[in-house]
C-alpha cells in the first residue's frame, strides 16, 4: 500500500462528494453546484464516476508504478468524460446567457490525479528523453482536446472564443516577456558571473546589489519602473520611438530582467566554483590559460548549476509576467486583471491556467536540459 | 640539467624560501624533504612559475625559465599533485592526453601515446581508456595522474606529495612503479615529500629543507651517515639510521661464496631485508639468488661489518 496513494484516494473520494460543475445564469453571477453523478443522465455519469474511482484505487499499490500511472490517466479521462457529457446537458434550456464551469470538486480531483501521476512517475524515474516525450504527449493530448471542441461549451472556452485574437497576442507577448527577459538576463549575467568568479572583491559588491533588487516586491518594482522609464521616454530623444515609456512592454521587461540577474549571476558563480580545487591546480600546472581553464574545466563542471539558475528564472518570470498586465505590458495578466475588474472568474482562469501550464512545461523542459548537461563522470555508466 | 640559482620567495617581508641554490642532473630523481612550512612546496612551484620568485633564477638546460611565458613553460614541465587532480568529466584517455592536446599534437599521435603510457603503468588500455576517474581505485587514479604529467615527454617532472593520499601498501607499489618508469624513460624528476622514508627509497639525491633554507643536499647515504644539522638528524631519526643505511645496500654488494639454508632472497633485495629475514628465522646467513639460481650467501657478520662502515 502506497501512503501517498492512500492519501490521494481518500482526498479524491471526498472531492467526489463536492460539487463537480456549476451552472450560472450569466458569466458574472455565482452559479449553483451540481454533483458529479447529476450532471447528466445516470446511465452516462455513473460509469464516469466509477472510472474516476477506479483510477484513484489503482493508485493504491505501492509496488506497481506503471499501474498507478495508468490509474491517473484513467481517472483523468473519467473527469474529461464527465465534463464533456455534462456541459451540453446542463446548458439545455438554461437560457442564452447561461454558463457552465468546472467546480471545486473537479479542480480538486484534477490536482489529486496529477499529483498521483507525478508521484508514480517519480518512482519510475524516466530518463530525460522519456520525460521529454511524455511532456510532448501531455501537451499534444491537451491541444487535441481543446481543438476537437468537445469542451467548447465550458465558460472559460466561451471567454476564449470571444477573444481569439487578443489571446494569440497575449501568448506571444507572454513568451516574449518570459523568454526575452531570460535571454537578456543570461547575456548580461553570464559575463558578470564569470567576472565575479574571477574577482572576489567585485563579487562582494555586485551580489548584494542584485540581491537587493530581488527583495523589492514585484508590484512595487513595476510601480517604480513607471516614473523612471516615463522620465527616460520623455527626455531621451528617440526613446519613445523604440517603445520606451512609463507603461507597456519596456518597464515590465526591465523589471523582469532585474529580478533575473541574481539567480543567473549567483548560480554562475556557484557553478564555476564547483570544480574540484585539485583539478584546477592541475589545469594551471599543466599550462592551461585562464580562458582554457574556464572553457574546459570550470564551465562543463558548472553547467548543471548554471542551467538550474536559468530554470529558476524562467519559472519565476513566467509567473511574474502576469503582473506585467497591470502596467499594460500585455501577456496573460491582461485577462487576469480584466477578469478581476469584471468579477468574471472564468476570464481570470483564461489568464491563469495557460500561465500555470507554461510554467510547468518550462520547468520540465529545463530539468531535462539540466540533466543532459550533467557531465558524465562514470558510475552510472 | 636544472640549475636553481639563489632563488628566494618573500611574503610580506618573511622569507618562505631563502636563497636556495642547487643543481639537478638530467635523468635523476631529487627528493625535497622537509616538515610542513619548510618552503619545499613553494620551491617546487617556483620552478614552473606557479609562484613567481622574488629574486633568483631557475635555468632548465641553460635556459632561464623567465624567457618563456608561464603557461608555455608549464606545458614543457610535468606536474603531478597529491589527490591526483584528474578532471572528473573527462575519460582516462582525455585526462592523459590533456597536455599533448594543449600542444596541438595530432589525434592519432595522442591516442598512441595514451595507450603506451597506460601499458607502462600496467593498466590495460582496452579496459581503462574510456573509464572516468570516479570508476578507478585510488591507486589507479594516482597512476593516471602521473601518466598525465608524463604524457608530453616533459624535460622535467615536478611531483608534490604525489603519494600522500595512498595507503601504505599501494604507496610502496606506486613508489616502485615510479622508480621503474623513471629508469625506463630516463626522466628528470623533482619530488616533494615530508616522509624521509620515501625520500631515501626514491631519491638519487635528497635535499632537506628547514625554515626556507636548504640545509643539506646529497645522496641518501650521505644524509643518513653524516647529517649536517640536528634537524636533519631528527628527520632521519637516530634509532632508524643503521636500518635506513642498510636499506640502501643491495645484497649483490656483499654477497660471498658459501652455502646457507632456508629460503633465499633476490640479489637486488637490501641488506635490511636480509637482516630482517635472519632475525625472524633464527639463521646466521641467507642464500642469495639471481634469476632463481643461488649465487652465494650473505651472513649476519657481513651485514654488521657493512653497517659499521657507515657510508
Amino acid at each position: 500500500m502506497s501512503p501517498p496513494g492512500l492519501l490521494f484516494a481518500t482526498l479524491g473520494l471526498a472531492a467526489l462528494a463536492a460539487p463537480f460543475m456549476t451552472l450560472a445564469a450569466n458569466r458574472i453571477v455565482a452559479g449553483e453546484g451540481v454533483m458529479a453523478w447529476a450532471v447528466t443522465a445516470p446511465a452516462v455519469t455513473l460509469p464516469g464516476v466509477a472510472v474516476v474511482m477506479a483510477g484513484l484505487l489503482l493508485g493504491l499499490p505501492s509496488e506497481w508504478s506503471r499501474l498507478r500511472f495508468a490509474g491517473s490517466v484513467l481517472g483523468l479521462s473519467g473527469l474529461l468524460w464527465l465534463l464533456m457529457q455534462g456541459a451540453p446537458r446542463l446548458l439545455e434550456g438554461a437560457g442564452d446567457y447561461a454558463r457552465v464551469s468546472p467546480a471545486i470538486g473537479f479542480w480538486c480531483l484534477l490536482v489529486i490525479l496529477m499529483l498521483l501521476m507525478a508521484d508514480s512517475l517519480a518512482r519510475m524515474a524516466p530518463g530525460p528523453l522519456a520525460r521529454g516525450a511524455l511532456l510532448a504527449a501531455v501537451m499534444g493530448a491537451l491541444a487535441l482536446i481543446l481543438w476537437s471542441g468537445v469542451l467548447s461549451q465550458l465558460s472559460i472556452l466561451q471567454e476564449y472564443a470571444s477573444r481569439k485574437a487578443a489571446f494569440a497576442d497575449a501568448v506571444l507577448r507572454h513568451l516574449a516577456l518570459a523568454f526575452g527577459s531570460l535571454a537578456t538576463a543570461a547575456a548580461i549575467g553570464f559575463p558578470l558571473g564569470i567576472l565575479c568568479h574571477r574577482q572576489i572583491r567585485l563579487r562582494g559588491t555586485i551580489l548584494p546589489v542584485l540581491s537587493f533588487f530581488q527583495t523589492i516586491p514585484s508590484l512595487a518594482m513595476f510601480g517604480l519602473m513607471i516614473p523612471m522609464l516615463g522620465w527616460v521616454g520623455d527626455r531621451v530623444p528617440g526613446a519613445q520611438a523604440i517603445g520606451i515609456a512609463g507603461i507597456g512592454f519596456a518597464p515590465a521587461f526591465l523589471a523582469l530582467v532585474l529580478y533575473s540577474l541574481l539567480p543567473v549571476v549567483g548560480n554562475t558563480v556557484t557553478g564555476l566554483a564547483s570544480a574540484p580545487p585539485a583539478a584546477l591546480e592541475a589545469a594551471r600546472g599543466m599550462g592551461m590559460t585562464p580562458r582554457q581553464r574556464l572553457l574546459r574545466v570550470e564551465l562543463p563542471l558548472g553547467l548543471p548549476v548554471i542551467l538550474t539558475g536559468l530554470r529558476v528564472v524562467l519559472v519565476q518570470n513566467v509567473g511574474l509576467a502576469v503582473i506585467a498586465g497591470l502596467i499594460g505590458g500585455g501577456g496573460f495578466g491582461t485577462f487576469v486583471f480584466q477578469g478581476l475588474n469584471q468579477t468574471a472568474t472564468d476570464l481570470i482562469l483564461l489568464g491563469a491556467l495557460p500561465t500555470v501550464a507554461l510554467a510547468v512545461a518550462s520547468a520540465v523542459m529545463m530539468d531535462i536540459l539540466v540533466e543532459l548537461a550533467r557531465p558524465r563522470s562514470g558510475r552510472a555508466g | 640539467m636544472i640549475e636553481i640559482d639563489q632563488i628566494t620567495k618573500t611574503y610580506n617581508g618573511v622569507s618562505v624560501v631563502d636563497a636556495v641554490t642547487m643543481t639537478v642532473e638530467t635523468g635523476t630523481i631529487t627528493v625535497i624533504v622537509g616538515t610542513s612550512g619548510s618552503g619545499k612546496t613553494t620551491l617546487l612551484r617556483m620552478i614552473n612559475r606557479l609562484e613567481e620568485p622574488s629574486s633568483g633564477e631557475v635555468r632548465i638546460n641553460g635556459e632561464s625559465t623567465r624567457a618563456t611565458k608561464p603557461h608555455l613553460l608549464r606545458r614543457r614541465i610535468g606536474y603531478a599533485i597529491q589527490g591526483h587532480g584528474l578532471f572528473p568529466h573527462h575519460t582516462v584517455a582525455r585526462n592523459i592526453g590533456a597536455v599533448p592536446k594543449l600542444l596541438n599534437w595530432p589525434k592519432d599521435r595522442i591516442r598512441t601515446r595514451v595507450d603506451e603510457l597506460l601499458a607502462l603503468f600496467s593498466m590495460d588500455p582496452e579496459q581503462f581508456r574510456d573509464r572516468f576517474p570516479a570508476e578507478l581505485s585510488g591507486g589507479q587514479q594516482q597512476r593516471v595522474g602521473v601518466a598525465r604529467a608524463l604524457a608530453s615527454r616533459p624535460d622535467l617532472l615536478l611531483m608534490d606529495e604525489p603519494f600522500g593520499a595512498l595507503d601504505p601498501i599501494i604507496r610502496a607499489r606506486a613508489q616502485d612503479d615510479l622508480r621503474r618508469i623513471q629508469k625506463a624513460l630516463g626522466s628528470t624528476i623533482m619530488l616533494v615529500t615530508h616522509d624521509m622514508e620515501e625520500a631515501i627509497r626514491l631519491g638519487d639525491r635528497v635535499a632537506v629543507m628547514d625554515s626556507g633554507r636548504l640545509v643539506q643536499h646529497g645522496t641518501p647515504a650521505e644524509i643518513i651517515a653524516h647529517p649536517a644539522t640536528t634537524f636533519v638528524a631528527d628527520m632521519v631519526g637516530d634509532v632508524e639510521r643503521p636500518l635506513r643505511l642498510l636499506s640502501l645496500v643491495p645484497l649483490s654488494e656483499v654477497v660471498e661464496d658459501g652455502a646457507a639454508t632456508g629460503d633465499g632472497l633476490p640479489a637486488d633485495a637490501s641488506l635490511r631485508d636480509a637482516l630482517s629475514s635472519c632475525l625472524w628465522t633464527g639463521r646466521t646467513a641467507v642464500p642469495v639468488e639471481r634469476d632463481g639460481a643461488v649465487i652465494g650467501r650473505v651472513t649476519l657478520d657481513a651485514i654488521r661489518a657493512r653497517a659499521e662502515l657507515r657510508a
